[in-house]
């Protein structure tokens, strides 16, 4: 795969594109939040340090997942007030993006689902249930979270957020949903709950004792 | 990464942090690297917050809640399901039922890859559980409701207990926001030896679930020494000890009981049934006082040793016959000797009308060789009674069924006694919930009261 390469304006150092559709990276020497124009990268921000989290994924994480590679490219860190999570953001072999989330080493693997008439945040309840694409989604937490930090390549820009809302939903079969509230238009992701063991990760992030 | 670029220091490893309490100085270890959100001193009992550099103090501690210990001290590892996990946090919590306080211990295990799981314990039953990935379908509206049942990949719950759980003590460090006094609505159900349960916080539900484990399986996995407290008393998902399926036990008695009437079918024809004397007699009072005993004519009993049944029928009424007989074998001289009453007493009392024995009697002599033989007959009677006519039948080889039915009661033995140890086991395992069933009646006594 040829992957498309820039300098980083801020700092020059190089900066390697894994994904040929990332929008925004976060280079990895000056921590520079960069987003793709059409013509060339541009500062957007700055990430300050990210906090110390225990997620065993990293950038590089390579898996299986039905069947198909991927590799851990980027994330977005969320903090709540009763832990942090990472969405991470993962490339398939077949060139699709999807994201594998780690809330407490609970991890599940989703994907963007355009769906249009998306319910307003104001609107839901816990306990409330909704079907998308066959399948009835009961909404089992609302997280009122905040954006901490972005990592790596991301498919959209995304670094000036504060205050967010999350709604997940599951199924009795092990299916999993979440409404993402960031932006003024609702954002649907589905997927399902993965075993650990399944997803057969390699290069993952050592434990000091483990 | 291309050449000439410096190379990167990488990200730092996480690894267990050392601090100390800003109460009591004591030394505060974090063992699950910047999951915890609070930790608690083991010195000093103070609550203070995990992501805090400074470890703020969130709650004090208050000696009014006794102090507990640990049964598995924090920081112990031990493999379970094939994962090795650290015992990093652990809380006692309580219900209060109808005034009495019920205590349980909840210890936390973490791995850094696979997460966190729970152990609990309640008077020596321990319970490992886990977060549900699956949302469970409660059948009932009310998850209260008597007899309402959940459904977790495919399998049903029954519907245990509902109760309001308070923390009153914890130690070491909780992903989550963790206080005394704390309280959550807790709802069991129970498909032994898994136990569903959800905990319900203000905004937030979890559903986990429990498999039960005995004691010495905790000690072996985390290498504990001495050894674990008796368990106590039946625990909603213990395991019956009745391990043989009740169905399967009574299935396997029909058969045997098939295979016994089959049995008795094959004896019943294999049997010659073959009469080999009938006579009528008269007993006269007047010359039996001459004659006392009399013999029948000589029969034969052919083919192998078996058994001879003798009949004997009087038309009685309110009277009673006695005969003593002899089976004599003409060529040997063997004899058995035996006596049958013949008598039929009826009437009304207060009760109604009742009666009393049979005009017909019948007894098997067993093991006879084969040869010639008669009867000798001395009739007895009533002394009201001056005469009477009785028959006399010798069959030769007739089945006997006495037998089955004695080892029909010997095998009904098990499978009554089995479910009965069963049917007792659930009934004190169901009394400790919030569907105890009714006295002397059975557990499907539950919805009534709901109503």
């Amino acid at each position: 795969m040829t992957q498309p390469v820039a300098n980083c304006p801020n700092c020059g150092a190089k900066i390697v594109f894994r994904w040929s559709s990332s929008v925004q990276t976060v280079c990895e020497y000056c921590k520079s939040i960069l987003v793709r124009t059409d013509v060339d990268l541009k500062k957007v921000g700055q990430v300050a340090d990210l906090p110390p989290d225990s997620s065993p994924i990293q950038i590089n994480t390579e898996g299986v997942y039905r069947n198909k590679a991927f590799v851990v490219v980027g994330r977005i860190l969320y903090e709540y007030d009763q832990g942090g999570w990472s969405e991470w953001h993962v490339m398939m072999n077949d060139g699709a993006s999807a994201w594998l989330s780690d809330a407490q080493n609970e991890y599940a693997v989703s994907w963007s689902s355009k769906t249009p008439n998306l319910p307003a945040a104001g609107q839901i309840q816990v306990g409330q249930q909704f079907s998308w694409n066959n399948q009835r989604y009961t909404v089992t937490v609302i997280t009122p979270a905040h954006y901490r930090g972005v990592q790596g390549e991301l498919p959209f820009p995304y670094w000036d957020k504060t205050n967010v809302t999350f709604v997940d939903l599951r199924t009795e079969t092990g299916k999993f949903a979440t409404l993402d509230y960031s932006d003024p238009e609702p954002a649907l992701y589905l997927g399902e709950f993965v075993d650990f063991e399944d997803l057969k990760l390699k290069n993952l992030r050592r434990f000091e004792g483990w | 990464m291309g050449a000439g670029t410096p190379p990167l220091p990488g990200p730092p490893k996480p690894q267990v942090k050392a601090l100390n309490c800003p109460k009591c100085g004591a030394a505060i270890t974090l063992r699950c690297f910047g999951q915890a959100e609070t930790v608690v001193c083991g010195s000093c009992r103070c609550i203070l917050d995990a992501k805090d550099p400074h470890l703020a103090i969130l709650q004090q501690f208050e000696r009014q809640t006794s102090d507990t210990t640990s049964l598995i001290p924090l920081g112990t590892r031990g493999k379970l399901r094939g994962t090795d996990y650290e015992v990093i946090g652990f809380q006692r919590r309580h219900i209060t039922v109808e005034g009495v306080t019920y205590s349980w211990h909840e210890y936390l295990l973490f791995n850094p890859y696979k997460g966190f799981r729970y152990l609990s314990e309640y008077n020596g039953h321990w319970n490992d559980i886990s977060i549900c990935k699956q949302l469970p379908m409660v059948q009932s509206a009310f998850s209260t409701a008597a007899g309402s049942s959940a459904n977790y990949l495919g399998e049903d719950y029954k519907h245990f207990q509902t109760s309001d759980a308070n923390t009153d003590f914890v130690l070491g460090e909780f992903p989550w926001q963790v206080r005394v006094g704390e309280h959550a609505v807790i709802t069991d159900y129970v498909h032994p030896p898994r136990v569903l349960s959800s905990e319900k916080l203000d905004k937030e539900v979890t559903w986990s679930i429990g498999e039960y484990l005995y004691g010495r399986e905790i000690w072996e996995t985390f290498r504990l020494p001495g050894s674990p407290p008796e368990a106590v008393g039946v625990y909603e998902n213990q395991p019956s000890p009745v391990t043989i399926n009740v169905t399967s036990i009574w299935l396997a008695f029909a058969a045997f009981a098939v295979f016994l009437l089959v049995l008795m079918v094959g004896f019943d024809l294999r049997a010659k049934k073959e009469p080999v004397l009938h006579e009528t007699y008269q007993y006269d009072r007047a010359e039996a006082k001459s004659e006392t005993s009399f013999v029948t004519d000589v029969f034969e009993l052919t083919g192998r040793t078996s058994n001879v049944q003798v009949k004997t029928h009087a038309p009685v009424d309110n009277h009673w016959i006695y005969l003593n007989y002899a089976l004599i074998n003409q060529d040997t001289g063997e004899a058995w000797d035996f006596g049958r009453e013949v008598s039929y007493y009826h009437g009304y009392d207060s009760d109604g009308s009742w009666s009393e024995g049979k005009q017909n009697d019948s007894v098997v002599i067993p093991s006879v060789p084969p040869g010639h033989y008669y009867l000798r007959i001395e009739p007895e009677a009533d002394s009201s009674l001056p005469s009477i006519p009785y028959a006399v039948d010798v069959i030769h080889d007739v089945p006997v069924f006495g037998i089955y039915g004695i080892a029909f009661l010997v095998l009904l033995v098990p499978p009554l006694l089995i479910s009965w140890r069963a049917f007792a086991f659930e009934r004190s395992r169901w009394s400790e919930s919030d569907h105890p069933p009714l006295q002397l009646s059975g557990m499907t006594s539950s919805s009534e009261d709901d109503s």
